[in-house]
């Protein structure tokens, strides 16, 4: 089907992030286009020499051929003759809240009421050039840009008015949308120094912003800056755009993944008043006045497909083992040997062994793939929920042959991705029927649709072989992940002697992105592999842990959740039981605490309590903060108690919310977060990390409590009782 | 079925001419423009798309618009009066009970017709009334203390 190319760069995501698409370069259309939409004020381009930084950061070998980068043109900010301040980039806002956060830095360095601070993102005619929003990058990478272009409109400013008033620069004083001079008590909006000229600045890396430990309104809890226009449903999310004339697109699906066409009916469709279906080669789809039409017109057509047999969940995981692919070059990222195993063997005491594995699940954003396509006069603009709308307008002029310049992606917040929408294929689509109508077109996925026709989270095969000393110490490491991804697949813990694997495999379904990517699946195989550890040695597992961890900060959040919880205070109570799981990935550091409890009759597993410790460095909205940590393990214990994705034959068996069961009210137990704030060091993000110790920490607790351990994910542990 | 009828939403009254079984969510959407009603599965299984009927929550996108001529029908964009938040609405804010949003609409309509029943809602009684309603960034405890702060605010004003 061409609809769904599955593209080989879903078979390993981490790859995947770290390639991304295009070299970067400034947007010709934004440079352009900012001289056109504002009037008189202040502009300040930030470009970056070192636009790269996000890549190298990552790994290696993406460094292009030439040694120099172009200064590349990353944010900017327009102060505006009202005193409004308007900062462009090309970041989306998919729920984590980077809208109320990048404010906020904006506001810490050009003190001005948070209101006033509006945010353009995500459009690709108004914002600079971004690969997207993904790998928790945003706070590392963007918040510094923005903090650095406001703080030199601020020294603009500063300059502006010492020169009108001719005093020292150093006596005046930015506050509150106001420049002032105390001594001679002189005040003046931001807007009116610039007495409608426009003044344009261009900075780079080596501004002065201040440092965390002075932050005003960064490093604070403020309430999220859109709230209104969310509790009140005015918000417009793609599903809601309207445009004159716009007509409803459905697209014909076929009944199996990699199928091909035998036979096609349209003829009750077409008869449909209103209705015109639109077919280029196995491409199927129809547009009608409304979407009830346009549902029952497709349902009208008559189609027959032929597809290969193709693997079950049942048989996923020896697929996995057996299907390797390729790693191009990319698989030694994730492969690290030290020392000796056989070597180490011979010294260790007890060795153990274990296999954990992970079904596929999907991310099931509540507002499902979305686009509005729109042509006129030869341009294309595309309204739709993506984490990547430069990589969709990529996509978008590639399928459709024309110039990156003449499609704009435009992204309202979406109603979520988790790393799921980093695709345009809702895009494509809409685009494909306005072009063959020659009128703009909605078309919104279904739940089905969402479930069936994006990409999954990977599924994953871990084996681990293991050996400790008799005093605790762990001697031999040898970690073998099929499929499921390089991120966190390096064990945190001091092991002499290391062998640690990446397979990717040849994936029955189409994978890609998932919030925290892989580092789920390690942290979940290697953590309950070391509360197997500690049990063999009969230590405490998190005494055990300590043991064999040099890392501060990761010990610091596993003793804070320990502390928050009562870990040594425990006492060993039957049918009550915890467990400790800890990770670290892109820079933050997670702990997690869980609670279980054993009905003694009916020996349901019941979560009673979970303590999360968290260290991201320092912290900007420790209340937008603690609402990421919250839904992250809310969303983890999905993946860790009930979510997977069934399959057969090329068919998802259970696309629905009915049969994917997804947490609810009654499934969350209270969550207790400590946040440990760093402002001795640069924040990272916080959307993704929290997510990892989730599963293994209600693993080992209910291994606590009843003995049983399991060792593949979703557990499920009261399948089968009543 | 086509046929002609009059649907009172909100304050108004929109004369429209439908087939009978279109949904519900689908006629508020697109035909009367109030898109602050979601869709999130069609099957009524994640809320996003609840709106009051006769003060009862009901899912929108399994509502037949046949079934609901001549009923009262109430939606998210009703709770907002002369620039003054439903207390909910407020607690929303306030609790920051969001992420992504995409799901507060049907989550403050099936909070509101808890708290019109039921002036002192539990724990137990929120989470029981509000099972039905999804909310993907887990945002549900921040939900609970939204709707009991409302419950509190709202006792307070009838006091
Ligand atoms: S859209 Fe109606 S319940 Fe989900
Ligand atoms: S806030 Fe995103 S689904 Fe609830």
């Amino acid at each position: 089907m061409s609809q769904t190319p599955i593209s080989d760069i879903y078979l390993e995501p981490e790859r995947y992030e770290l390639h991304s698409d295009g070299s970067p370069h400034c947007s010709k259309m934004a440079r352009r286009q900012f001289f056109k939409v504002l009037g008189g004020g202040i502009v300040v381009l930030f470009t970056t020499t070192s636009a790269l930084a996000q890549r190298r950061q990552g790994g290696r070998g993406n460094r292009r051929a030439g040694g120099e980068t172009p200064a590349e043109l990353s944010a900017w900010l327009h102060v505006g003759e009202e005193g409004t301040v308007t900062v462009y980039t090309g970041k989306a806002e998919v729920g984590q809240n980077i809208r109320t956060s990048l404010t906020q830095v904006v506001a810490e360095e050009l003190p001005t009421p948070l209101d006033s601070i509006r945010l353009v993102m995500g459009d690709t005619d108004l914002t600079p050039y971004d690969r997207g929003t993904f790998g928790s990058r945003t706070t590392p990478t963007m918040a510094p840009q923005l903090r650095k272009a406001a703080a030199a409109a601020r020294q603009l400013l500063i300059t502006l008015a010492a020169e009108q008033w001719n005093v020292e620069g150093d006596s005046i004083v930015v506050a509150d949308g106001k420049v002032s001079h105390r001594k001679t008590d002189q005040s003046l909006d931001f807007g009116q120094l610039t007495k409608g000229q426009k003044l344009m600045k261009t900075i780079g890396e080596d501004v002065l912003t201040t440092p965390a430990e002075r932050w005003q309104i960064a490093g604070r809890s403020v309430p999220k800056v859109d709230a209104r226009e969310m509790v009140t449903g005015r918000h417009h999310y793609s599903s809601d755009i309207q445009r004159d004339g716009m007509l409803h697109g459905k697209v014909l699906r076929p009944s199996a993944f990699s199928s091909s066409l035998i036979s096609l009916n349209i003829q009750k469709a077409e008869t449909m008043k209103g209705v015109t279906v639109v077919r280029e080669d196995d491409f199927i789809g129809l547009v009608a006045p409304n979407e009830h039409l346009a549902d029952r017109a497709i349902e009208a057509i008559e189609a027959q497909w032929n597809h290969p047999s193709q693997p079950s969940h049942e048989e996923l995981f020896d697929y996995l083992k057996q299907h390797p692919v390729e790693t191009r070059g990319w698989g030694g990222r994730s492969n690290h040997r030290q020392g000796s195993v056989e070597e180490g063997l011979k010294a260790a005491d007890i060795m153990l062994e274990g296999s954990y594995t992970l079904a596929y699940i999907a991310h099931a954003p509540l507002e499902p793939r979305a686009a509005v396509a729109e042509w006129e006069a030869g341009k294309l603009t595309v309204w739709t929920g993506t984490q990547r709308p430069f990589g969709v307008r990529g996509q978008l002029a590639e399928a459709f042959g024309i110039s990156e310049e003449r499609v704009r992606v435009i992204m309202p917040d979406t109603g979520s991705g988790y790393g799921g929408k980093h695709t345009g294929e809702a895009a494509v689509e809409a685009t494909r029927l306005a072009k063959a109508v020659g009128k703009p077109v909605k078309l919104v996925w279904t739940r089905e649709e969402e479930f069936t026709w994006a990409y999954f989270r990977p599924a994953g095969l871990i084996e681990i072989q293991s050996s400790v000393k008799a005093d605790g110490r762990l001697a031999t490491w040898e970690y073998h992940n099929y499929n499921s991804g390089g991120s966190a697949i390096r064990t945190p813990y001091q092991v002499p002697h290391q062998k640690v694997q990446f397979h990717p495999a040849d994936s029955p379904l189409r994978q890609g992105s998932y919030r925290a990517l892989a580092s789920t699946a390690n942290v979940f195989a290697r953590e309950t592999h070391m509360d197997e550890l500690a049990n063999a040695l009969k230590m405490d597992p998190l005494e055990f842990r300590l043991k064999n961890l040099k890392d501060a900060r990761l010990k610091a959040v596993l003793e804070a959740a320990a502390e928050r919880l009562g870990w040594e205070k425990r006492k060993s109570e039957s049918h009550r039981g915890i467990g400790i799981a800890g990770g670290v990935e892109k820079g933050g550091y997670m702990a997690t605490c869980a609670e279980v409890q054993v009905d003694p009759k009916s020996s349901e597993v019941k979560i009673t309590r979970l303590v999360a410790a968290f260290e991201c460095g320092a912290i900007i909205n420790p209340d937008g903060l603690m609402n990421q940590i919250e839904g992250s393990i809310i969303m983890g214990m999905g993946g860790a108690l009930s979510e997977a994705i069934e399959f057969e034959n090329g068919v998802i068996k259970n696309p629905r919310f009915s049969d994917y069961r997804v947490p609810r009210f009654s499934h969350i137990p209270p969550i207790e977060t400590v946040l440990l704030n760093r402002r001795d060091l640069p924040s990272a993000g916080g959307g993704e990390t929290p997510i990892v110790a989730i599963a293994p920490s209600i693993g080992n607790a209910i291994f606590d409590a009843t003995g049983v351990r399991h060792r593949s994910l979703p557990m499920r542990p009261n399948e089968g009782k009543t | 079925m086509q046929k002609r009828m009059t649907l009172h939403v909100n304050d108004g009254q929109y004369r429209i001419e439908s087939d009978t079984a279109r949904s519900l969510l689908n006629v508020l959407r697109n035909e009367l423009s109030l898109t602050g009603s979601k869709y999130g599965c069609g099957e009524g299984q994640c809320g996003a798309c609840t709106v009051l009927i006769d003060g009862r929550p009901r899912r929108s996108c399994i509502t037949p618009v046949g079934a609901v001529a001549e009923k009262r029908i109430k939606t998210i964009e009703s709770m907002e009066k002369n620039g003054q938040l439903h207390p909910l609405q407020e607690a929303f804010v306030e609790r920051e009970a969001m992420q992504c949003g995409y799901c507060t609409a049907g989550m403050i309509m099936s909070g509101v017709a808890l708290l019109e029943k039921n002036q002192n809602p539990s724990e137990n009684e929120i989470v029981r009334s509000m099972n039905g309603n999804i909310c993907r960034c887990g945002t549900y405890p921040r939900i609970v203390d939204a709707i009991r702060q409302a419950a509190e605010m709202m006792r307070g004003d009838a006091k």
